[in-house]
């Protein structure tokens, strides 16, 4: 069987990935999937843990996961909406009324 | 090289792909398309551990739905590829050390800590039933289970006032 | 005995006059003022004589001083400094010279201020001046003495500045606070040398240890010897001796009657008084005591060249002053205390009447000071001409006058003493020769000949009564006062100098050989001052003119250039320092600079944390990021350096 270990790298190194697809990407819709690969990750960890312990918490907490997610993509996609449609732009960096 | 090993790391390879994919992509689409890659992975791995249903559940929520919405955004804004525009030097300089210590400092903390009991235990293919999860979610974790319904309830409320026109 | 039990009253009740006077006199008219101020200080008289005939008494059956402490000023560990007012044979006369004479140059003060603004605030302050100089003489310990020491030193700044809009009135006033100030310097230095030594300050406590220490030698610079000239050195500020006497020529700029009360007749003798207090402190520094000596009789000469062409009135009354301050200094060095304070009263007396009368002349012609400009005014202000006359003979030294008591005493001790005294007497002498001359040279020019003004503009009047009543009453003191010293003339008793043995312990030379001495001495001073007179009257008694200032003459008109030397040499490089390196290094570069720079430094933090704040939503990723590390750091620190439990032994 496979150790713990890989699993928990794999999900570093997933989640890494998605901090450079945060830190990079320009455009809002790509940098809140982003968010959803950092997310998954977290679960592949969570899920890794309950199989480890042999105990079903940690499959339990990555369904409140998923639910949380797909609430707060649900609202996060209709305020981009409503901002895109403001600004006429994707692009995160125009959106900058709060510059000093 | 066991079986399980084997897939793992064909699933691992996968997953790694399609991330570096979505970073790499111009148009968003693709890079839907790259998470979507991810998340079928990432259910392939949690089906290797034995978690049936959260495996399904990933597919059918997370790729069946939520991606949908995403895709059904990127075509409702009619989004373009990415506009090159670079005005934080901040980010562009320091963004990809930061990435790499904070991976970096996750994994060797995984490693430091890999002399106990946990890796040597190792994530069997024992299956969970759905049963024992269902036990879990009404009985121990039956309050957080109310109170994510109630944050959907709040999330469609939210999505409906969005989407209103403007009167 | 009720006054002695509370002799606070003699000093409170000018006080009280001062404050009632000054919150509420400015809407009173001038007569309610004076019954306040007048009421007050005639009080304070009343009591001070009534103080000293239970003292008599007292005296005569516990044959000490009177102390009594009235309450707990200072308490620090096991210094005690108390409100404690006492009373002896030195007090008495201090006391009474005060309030007597500080009682009747209040009544001239209200007909020569009776037309000056600030009418309340003037006999307000005077009324303050008579409070501190009474704490002053009346104190039992050094403490209280140097509050009422500061205390006169005030109200002179404020009495000499009485005409404040009047730029050399105010600089007047200001150089005599801050030329006592280096004198009170010593002073202050003389008092923690005293204390460090004797952990008390209390006159009694003080001078029984002194008593039982021995005496320092001659050129020995022991203890004793510099607690002694630092103290001299405060009486130098305050009685205005070589070398900070500079201020009191200045502080003619004050009204007459201030110059009368505060420079002649009391506040400049608070150093003598301080000298004579201390008098087992200086027999025991016997090299302190020939530096008073010194000092005295060179200022006593000093001065009196100076005086000897000043064309300004007031100004020879100033230095001559001065000059009678030497010679009760030179007194006090020769280990004459009680012919110093004899001097003392007698020449509160007769200087008192010299700056009456000089002030009712000046009120006569109008407000001119200069004497070139007087003249012929012998038979038109009959009394105060008179009065002027009296305390001219009195301060030559005529007998039977009170000057040639005092004087002659001063001069024969001086001749007695030991080291150099011959010396001594020799320049006592001459400056005694000049003394006579100056003040009849003031006389023939202030009174005779014929008028140098123009009698059409000048009305000259003579002074009314609240002014002339004084005079005649001063007059008849300097004939009288030294009338103590009379008896001693035939072989009888000296009442002065026994009144004052218990104080300063008797110690005059007596016998028929000193008897026959102090004769042939009275003779050549009355013949010093008789050499004077002539001269003068050679001189002066004629018409003359002002000659032309040249040579040595115009050293002595401009004092010797002193005021001009400390100006480059002492103020000069102070304000230098003041202004170039206090002001724009120190309170500008380093105190300002400080305060700007931590200003600029908050600036400057705030303009560069300002750029966290660009509106760019990438970078602020990163600082979330940037956070999430530091907080992952915090979290796994223990898995990289496990915390070793150190096992319990």
């Amino acid at each position: 069987m496979v150790p713990t270990t890989y699993y928990l790298l794999l999900s570093a190194i997933l989640f890494g990935l998605g901090i450079v697809a945060f830190v990079f990407k320009r455009n809002i819709i790509t940098i809140f999937m982003a968010i959803e690969l950092m997310l998954n990750a977290v679960n592949l960890a969570f899920v890794a843990f309950s199989s480890a312990f042999g105990k079903g918490d940690g499959e339990v907490f990555v369904l409140f996961v998923i639910v949380v997610a797909a609430a707060e993509a649900a609202v996060g996609l209709g305020i981009i909406i409503l901002t895109a449609r403001n600004r006429r732009s994707l692009n995160v960096e125009r959106v900058d009324l709060l510059k000093l | 090289m066991t079986a399980s090993l084997f897939i793992f790391f064909v699933l691992a390879a996968l997953a790694v792909l399609g991330a570096v994919s979505l970073i790499l992509q111009r148009h968003p689409i693709h890079s839907a398309l790259s998470l979507i890659v991810v998340m079928v992975a990432l259910a392939g791995l949690y089906l290797l551990m034995g978690a049936e249903f959260v495996a399904a559940v990933q597919i059918i929520v997370y790729g069946g739905a939520i991606m949908v919405l995403f895709v059904f955004v990127i075509m409702l804004l009619n989004a373009g590829e990415e506009e090159r525009t670079n005005f934080s030097k901040l980010a562009t300089y320091a963004g990809i050390p930061l990435a790499v210590a904070t991976a970096g400092l996750i994994a060797a903390a995984i490693v430091r800590s890999s002399s106990g009991t946990l890796s040597t235990a190792g994530a069997s293919g024992a299956l969970t039933s759905t049963r024992t999860l269902s036990m879990l979610l009404f009985k121990d974790f039956v309050y957080p289970f109310e109170l994510t319904s109630f944050l959907i309830l709040v999330a469609i409320l939210g999505a409906i006032v969005l989407a209103q026109r403007e009167n | 005995m009720p006054i002695l039990e509370n002799l606070w009253i003699i000093p409170l009740l000018p006080l009280l006059g001062s404050a009632v006077n000054g919150l509420f006199g400015s809407k009173w008219p001038n007569k309610l003022v004076n019954w306040v101020a007048l009421g007050s200080t005639g009080l304070s008289f009343a009591c001070a004589i009534e103080a000293v005939r239970e003292f008599l008494r007292y005296y005569a059956m516990e044959h000490r001083a009177f102390t009594k402490p009235f309450f707990d000023w200072i308490i620090a560990g096991s210094f005690r400094a108390g409100f404690d007012l006492q009373m002896d044979q030195l007090t008495v006369v201090m006391v009474l010279v005060v309030t007597g004479v500080g009682f009747l140059i209040h009544i001239y003060s209200t007909g020569y201020m009776a037309h000056e603004g600030g009418y309340y605030r003037f006999f307000s302050y005077l009324n303050l001046f008579m409070f501190f100089m009474l704490i002053l003489v009346l104190a039992a310990n050094y403490v209280l003495l140097f509050v009422g020491w500061e205390g006169v030193g005030l109200c002179s700044y404020l009495l000499i500045g009485f005409y404040f809009l009047k730029k050399s009135a105010a600089d007047a006033g200001k150089k005599a606070f801050i030329v006592n100030r280096i004198g009170d310097f010593g002073f202050m230095l003389g008092m923690f040398l005293l204390f460090r030594t004797f952990h008390t300050l209390d006159f009694t406590a003080v001078f029984n240890q002194v008593g039982l220490l021995p005496r320092d030698a001659l050129g020995q610079f022991g203890t004793l010897t510099i607690a002694s000239l630092l103290l001299f050195m405060g009486a130098t500020g305050k009685s205005a001796q070589i070398p900070l006497y500079v201020w009191l020529p200045d502080a003619m700029e004050g009204p007459t009657p201030v110059s009368a009360l505060i420079h002649a007749a009391t506040m400049v003798t608070a150093g003598v008084y301080v000298v004579a207090r201390s008098q087992i402190l200086y027999a025991h520094a016997p090299t302190a005591m020939f530096v008073v000596a010194i000092i005295g009789c060179a200022t006593a000469f000093f001065a009196a060249t100076i005086g000897l062409v000043q064309s300004d009135i007031k100004k020879v009354l100033a230095y001559s002053t001065v000059s009678q301050l030497g010679y009760m200094f030179l007194a006090c060095g020769v280990g004459a205390f009680g012919a110093g304070i004899f001097h003392l009263m007698t020449h509160a007396f007769f200087k008192a009447l010299l700056f009456l009368s000089a002030g009712s002349v000046i009120h006569a012609i109008g407000g001119e000071q200069d004497m070139w400009r007087m003249g012929g005014l012998w038979s038109k202000i009959k009394v105060t001409a008179y009065s002027m006359l009296a305390g001219t003979i009195a301060i030559a030294g005529f007998p039977p006058f009170a000057g040639f008591f005092s004087k002659d005493a001063i001069l024969f001790a001086a001749f007695n003493y030991e080291n150099n005294g011959k010396l001594l007497y020799g320049i006592g002498l001459l400056a005694a020769v000049l003394t006579s001359f100056y003040m009849f040279r003031l006389m023939w020019l202030t009174f005779g000949g014929k008028p140098r003004f123009d009698e059409h503009h000048v009305h000259v009047h003579e002074s009314p009564k609240n002014m002339t009543v004084p005079l005649i009453i001063l007059a008849v003191l300097s004939l009288v006062g030294g009338w103590f010293a009379l008896p001693a003339f035939w072989g009888g008793p000296n009442y002065f100098a026994e009144f004052l043995g218990p104080v300063f312990g008797g110690g005059e030379l007596t016998g028929e050989e000193a008897h026959r001495l102090e004769l042939i001495l009275s003779g050549v001073a009355v013949l010093a001052a008789t050499v004077g007179l002539v001269v003068a009257w050679r001189i002066y008694g004629k018409e003359v003119k002002q000659p032309k200032l040249e040579g040595f003459y115009k050293v002595l008109y401009n004092k010797y250039y002193v005021d001009e030397f400390y100006q480059a040499a002492v103020v000069g490089p102070l304000v230098w320092l003041s202004r170039n390196v206090l002001w724009k290094v120190v309170d500008v570069g380093v105190i300002d600079g400080t305060v700007n720079a931590v200003a600029h430094g908050a600036a400057a933090v705030g303009d560069t944390v300002r750029r966290t704040q660009s509106g760019n939503a990438r970078s602020y990723a990163v600082w979330v990021l940037i956070g999430a590390i530091v907080v992952f750091a915090i979290i796994f620190w223990p898995i990289f350096y496990p915390v070793v439990s150190v096992g319990v032994r």
